[in-house]
């Protein structure tokens, strides 16, 4: 008869971060299902490529590192890494670009740093830069919306294209690309982007069929999705709503503040909230709680930080694609942010450093 | 009066954090507190509160009475107890104590003998009729330390007291599971407002508050009806949320102050005390019963019948774990105290203590024994639950990398262990088990740091005083130098063999000095000094018998020879050129060397001896050098003594500072010996000079 000796508390809330991690994952279906109502099967294809790998990478580098594979495997962490990137990357991209875009966040920003809890950058968003920086030409190969493709963009075709650059039919990801007026087309923020160094007004660019009646064909959907997904978790508690209502009221205020000075020149704020990857960022990437701030007051800082950032990026940057950006330098920032948001203990004075 | 007033309209303030676990306190809080019959061996650790054990009182085999004092409140910190029921001491021995490391402490053994007979007891019907400082010698002696877990003296807590504003009666018993509290105030409302009105009168609060959370309807209701006529007493309903029963939070949630890091509630006029302890100072002050038992929440699904219990202090759990139906598994576990703060037990013998309100025997779907620790997220869920506000995931990193210097600036000690930033942790991680190896490791850092600086003085006065003595030995070392200097110029003009045999013997005075000034100077620990010590003595001890028996071969001579020194001298000069003579010139020279020596050591004996009075002053120096050199007129011999006295002085000196005493008893011993070679000496010495003339003049031939 022996007797159990652990330390107190012996009760536990019973939660896992697995759990956790699965939970984030189902949340990301609304805004992945839109993805596929309106651009077809290639996310879908892409998040199981990335999630196969990211699970050999996962094996292979746990193995090496001595760790218990059975408990970190399947920790929902890699799996959410994967579905991220997959989300994140063109539909109609090589099949190549997402195994290397996983390979890369799982070895390098996540298990190089010591793995699950230490990596300063969010895996995702740093493989898609990294995606971004050395494979332009893949990771621009936007499709139009489906209704306004030329060609029917079946499982199969999207497939086919995937792992071999052309259709069944034998059409390139070029023409594919082509809308059905016979104009080659960009995401919604890229052809604002275009328009504006064009010297169009803003209202012009906005005449182009790709934003379709509100924000971008398909886009807004996804938004909206993704939003739905974050509203979930947010009732659910796995993640803070200090941080996607921080991020969302930034870039709301820096835009309507850009509205305001120069509205020619200038999207709405609806637009900037609805387009791009706003609302997967605000509720997926930027609440990873890794590599973001950790007290309240460095959340809502480090979200602020974020919102400024994607507006500055997308109305100054090279690239379109400024949410990753943004997240990065947050990241980055986010240790700082820790260190000067530290709340006051019980018993202390407000400290003064 | 603001916080009276929003008191008194039911507005709270809320502490940062806080959680919500299962209460489980269905379990227990529907039946009544039983009685249980005796068990068959009491065990009382004679320490069961913070603080000193008493002085023991009994031995084996003695006869105890129920409620006799078994130990003394011999220091302040110290609490009494007493036996909770009539018997025979049975041993008195070291067993396992309620200790989260399961250590061993003394108990008394008792065996009851069942016939429950009380000491004699004076029952005090109106305690108003008492002095404040009458009544706290009664609480101090009826053994009663506060029983909320702490178990700090409660008449050390009473006997402090400027000015209270606010005396705060613990109910909240937050803990999940316990309602012992709660059964208490249901059945024992009467005495234990009793217990508040004695405190009352002890300390003269403004205020009285009763905190209490809103999961005891019962409970409150009996408190209201008790205190309806009391208008001092105010009944403070508050949320349920875990740690709102920790005294700091309860502080906050009720008058909205924050007891500042590292002080007592005290400075802030508040008093804080378990309803439990207040029915025992009724008891105590009011029945004359000291603490001998307590209500103790038997609970867990791994019981037949949970149940609220009076249990004697000193029953053995398992005793409380078989009345309660338990249902031994494979694996006992077993926690003294709530499944928050509570402790396992390395066995099923630990007696109840004062400070113990819950046994809680759970199954093995209640509390889950595996350990699913994985990698820290950042989450941050633990931070939002924090009721000190800290950062329980950075305190766990510095914890894991023994970083001290982190986890004292991310404030580690004002944790109050409450464990909910583990209990919510999704990670599974056992942070409070970091905090306290962590706590642990620093407390010992700190106390041999404590320790280190202590010794690091010593050493710093230490060196210092070496170096002082230092300066003072060469200072004086100087001055006989020139001495010796300016004498030996002089003696120079009449440079002889006799001159250059002295200055070897100078020399090798010096030589010795120095060998041993090096050694000192080498050494820098205390514990080599002793035997720098022995050694010098050993030396000068040698330095004595050597001159014994030079003055015993020169008596022998002088004797023989029966003439005068002067005579003598001629005699040797004369036969000087014969080889026989010569070998006997030797023998004289040798001689010389040997008188020289023992002039040296006498001088040697004679610093020492002065040395011994400490106050070595220039003109008892010159005295005694008069008096040495009264009976011959060699100067050489004189001003070599003097420079040798002037030397061993120095030596003498340094072995003054350290050993005094063996010095100067052994420089006693020698005074009168001292004084006869004293006389030989001075006839050897004009021996030589006469010798030296001699020589003088066979070298001007």
């Amino acid at each position: 008869m022996a007797f159990w000796i652990a330390s107190s508390p012996h009760n536990h809330i019973q939660s896992e971060t697995s759990a956790l991690m699965r939970l984030v994952i189902y949340a990301t279906l609304p805004g992945i299902f839109a993805q596929w109502y309106f651009f077809g099967w290639g996310n879908i294809i892409h998040i199981a490529l990335a999630s196969c790998t990211v699970l050999f990478a996962e094996f292979s580098v746990l193995s090496l590192r001595h760790k218990k594979i059975s408990s970190e495997l399947f920790d929902g962490s890699a799996i959410l890494t994967a579905v991220l990137l997959g989300i994140s990357i063109p539909a109609l991209a090589p099949w190549w670009i997402s195994v290397f875009g996983a390979l890369f966040a799982i070895v390098i920003v996540k298990q190089l740093y010591g793995g699950l809890g230490h990596n300063p950058f969010n895996p995702a968003m740093a493989a898609y830069v990294m995606l971004l920086i050395s494979f332009p030409v893949q990771m621009t190969l936007w499709q139009p919306p489906l209704n306004l493709m030329s060609f029917d963009l079946n499982f199969q075709n999207t497939l086919s294209t995937i792992f071999t650059g052309y259709t069944i039919d034998g059409f390139s990801t070029e023409q594919l690309r082509v809308h059905v007026d016979g104009f080659t087309m960009a995401t919604p923020l890229d052809t604002l982007k275009t328009d504006l160094t064009l010297g169009l007004t803003t209202s012009e660019s906005f005449k182009s069929p790709i934003f379709g009646q509100h924000f971008g064909i398909g886009w807004e959907w996804v938004n909206i999705g993704f939003l739905l997904g974050g509203i979930f978790l947010i009732i659910k508690k796995a993640i803070d709503w200090v941080t996607p209502v921080s991020f969302l009221i930034s870039l709301f205020f820096c835009s309507l503040l850009a509205f305001f000075i120069s509205p020619d020149s200038s999207a709405s704020t609806m637009f900037h909230w609805f387009s791009g990857a706003t609302m997967l960022g605000a509720f997926f990437i930027l609440t990873d709680p890794v590599s973001g701030a950790t007290s309240t007051k460095g959340r809502i800082i480090f979200a602020a930080l974020a919102g400024l950032l994607v507006y500055l990026i997308r109305k100054f940057g090279g690239y379109p694609d400024a949410i990753a950006f943004a997240v990065l330098l947050c990241n980055m920032s986010a240790p700082l942010i820790d260190q000067y948001t530290r709340p006051r203990a019980y018993g202390h004075q407000s400290e003064k450093k | 009066m603001s916080i009276i007033e929003r008191i008194k309209k039911g507005h709270f303030w809320k502490f940062h954090g806080g959680i919500h676990p299962p209460e489980q306190k269905f379990l227990t809080n529907d039946k009544p507190i039983r009685t249980l019959d005796l068990p068959d061996e009491l065990i009382l650790p004679l320490q069961q509160h913070i603080g000193q054990r008493g002085e023991l009182l009994v031995k084996e085999g003695d006869k105890v009475l129920k409620g006799q004092q078994l130990t003394l409140l011999s220091s302040p910190m110290s609490v009494p107890i007493h036996a909770p029921t009539s018997g025979i001491i049975k041993a008195i021995k070291s067993s396992t104590i309620a200790h989260p490391s399961g250590l061993s402490d003394l108990c008394l053994f008792i065996t009851p003998d069942n016939v429950d007979k009380w000491q004699e007891r004076q029952s005090c019907e109106d305690f108003y009729q008492k002095s404040p400082q009458e009544i706290i010698n009664k609480i101090a002696n009826a053994g009663i330390a506060g029983m909320g877990g702490a178990g700090f003296p409660t008449h050390i807590k009473i006997s402090s007291k400027p000015s209270i504003n606010y005396l705060i009666i613990n109910a909240a018993e937050c803990e999940p599971y316990i309602t012992a509290d709660d059964l208490l105030i249901r059945e024992q409302s009467t005495t234990a407002i009793d217990g508040i009105k004695i405190l009352d009168y002890v300390l003269q609060p403004e205020h009285i508050l009763i905190g209490i959370e809103d999961n005891k309807p019962d409970a409150i209701k009996a408190l209201k009806k008790a205190t309806k006529d009391i208008k001092k007493i105010t009944v403070c309903v508050l949320p349920t949320k875990y740690p709102t029963g920790g005294e700091k939070q309860l502080i906050t949630a009720l008058t909205g102050l924050e007891v500042p890091s590292g002080q007592l509630p005290i400075n802030l006029g508040i008093i804080m005390q378990n309803i439990a302890t207040c029915f025992a100072i009724a008891d105590a002050v009011i029945n004359d019963t000291p603490l001998i038992r307590r209500v103790v929440t038997v609970t867990g699904q791994a019981l037949a019948k949970p149940q609220n219990v009076w249990a004697l202090l000193g029953t053995p759990v398992n005793y409380l774990l078989e009345q309660c139906g338990y249902q031994a598994t494979k694996d006992k576990n077993l926690i003294m105290g709530g499944p928050m703060m509570g402790f396992n037990l390395a066995n099923d013998q630990v007696p109840i203590i004062k400070t113990t309100n819950c046994i809680l025997a759970p199954s093995k779907q209640e509390v889950s024994s595996e350990n699913n620790e994985v990698d820290c997220i950042r989450c941050g869920q633990c931070a939002d639950v924090c009721p000190s506000q800290l950062l329980p995931q950075e305190l766990q990193w510095s914890a894991k990398a023994k970083d001290h210097v982190q986890l004292q600036k991310l404030n580690l000690f004002d944790c109050i262990d409450c464990g909910a930033c583990a209990y919510v942790c999704p990670s599974q991680i056992p942070l409070v088990q970091y905090y306290r190896i962590a706590k642990a490791e620093i407390r010992q850092q700190q106390m041999l740091d404590v320790q280190a600086e202590k010794a690091k003085i010593r050493f710093e006065a230490r060196k210092k005083r070496l170096e002082q003595e230092k300066i003072a030995r060469e200072a004086k070392h100087k001055k006989a130098a020139e001495a010796r200097k300016a004498s030996m110029n002089k003696k120079n003009e009449g440079g002889s063999s006799a001159t250059s045999a002295v200055a070897a013997a100078l020399a090798r005075v010096k030589a010795k000095k120095a060998s041993a000034q090096a050694a000192k100077n080498n050494e820098n620990s205390i514990t080599e000094q002793p035997t720098q010590d022995i050694d010098t003595k050993s030396k000068v001890a040698g330095a004595i018998s050597r001159a014994k028996a030079k003055k015993m071969a020169l008596n022998k001579e002088a004797k023989e020879n029966n003439t005068v020194v002067e005579a003598k001298v001629v005699n040797t000069a004369k036969s000087n050129k014969t080889d026989k003579d010569k070998d006997k010139d030797n023998d004289n020279d040798n001689d010389k060397k040997a008188r020289i020596a023992a002039a040296v050591a006498k001088a040697k004996q004679k610093s020492a001896q002065r040395a011994s009075s400490i106050e070595q002053k220039p003109e008892i120096q010159s005295v005694v050098e008069e008096n040495t050199s009264s009976r011959d007129e060699n100067k050489k011999a004189k001003i070599s003594a003097a420079v040798a006295k002037a030397k061993e002085k120095a030596k003498a000196k340094k072995l003054a500072t350290a050993e005094i005493k063996d010095s100067q008893t052994s420089a006693d011993s020698e005074i009168n010996r001292q004084e006869k070679k004293k006389i030989a000496i001075a006839k050897a010495i004009a021996k030589a000079k006469a010798k030296a003339k001699k020589q003088q003049k066979e070298e001007t031939k």
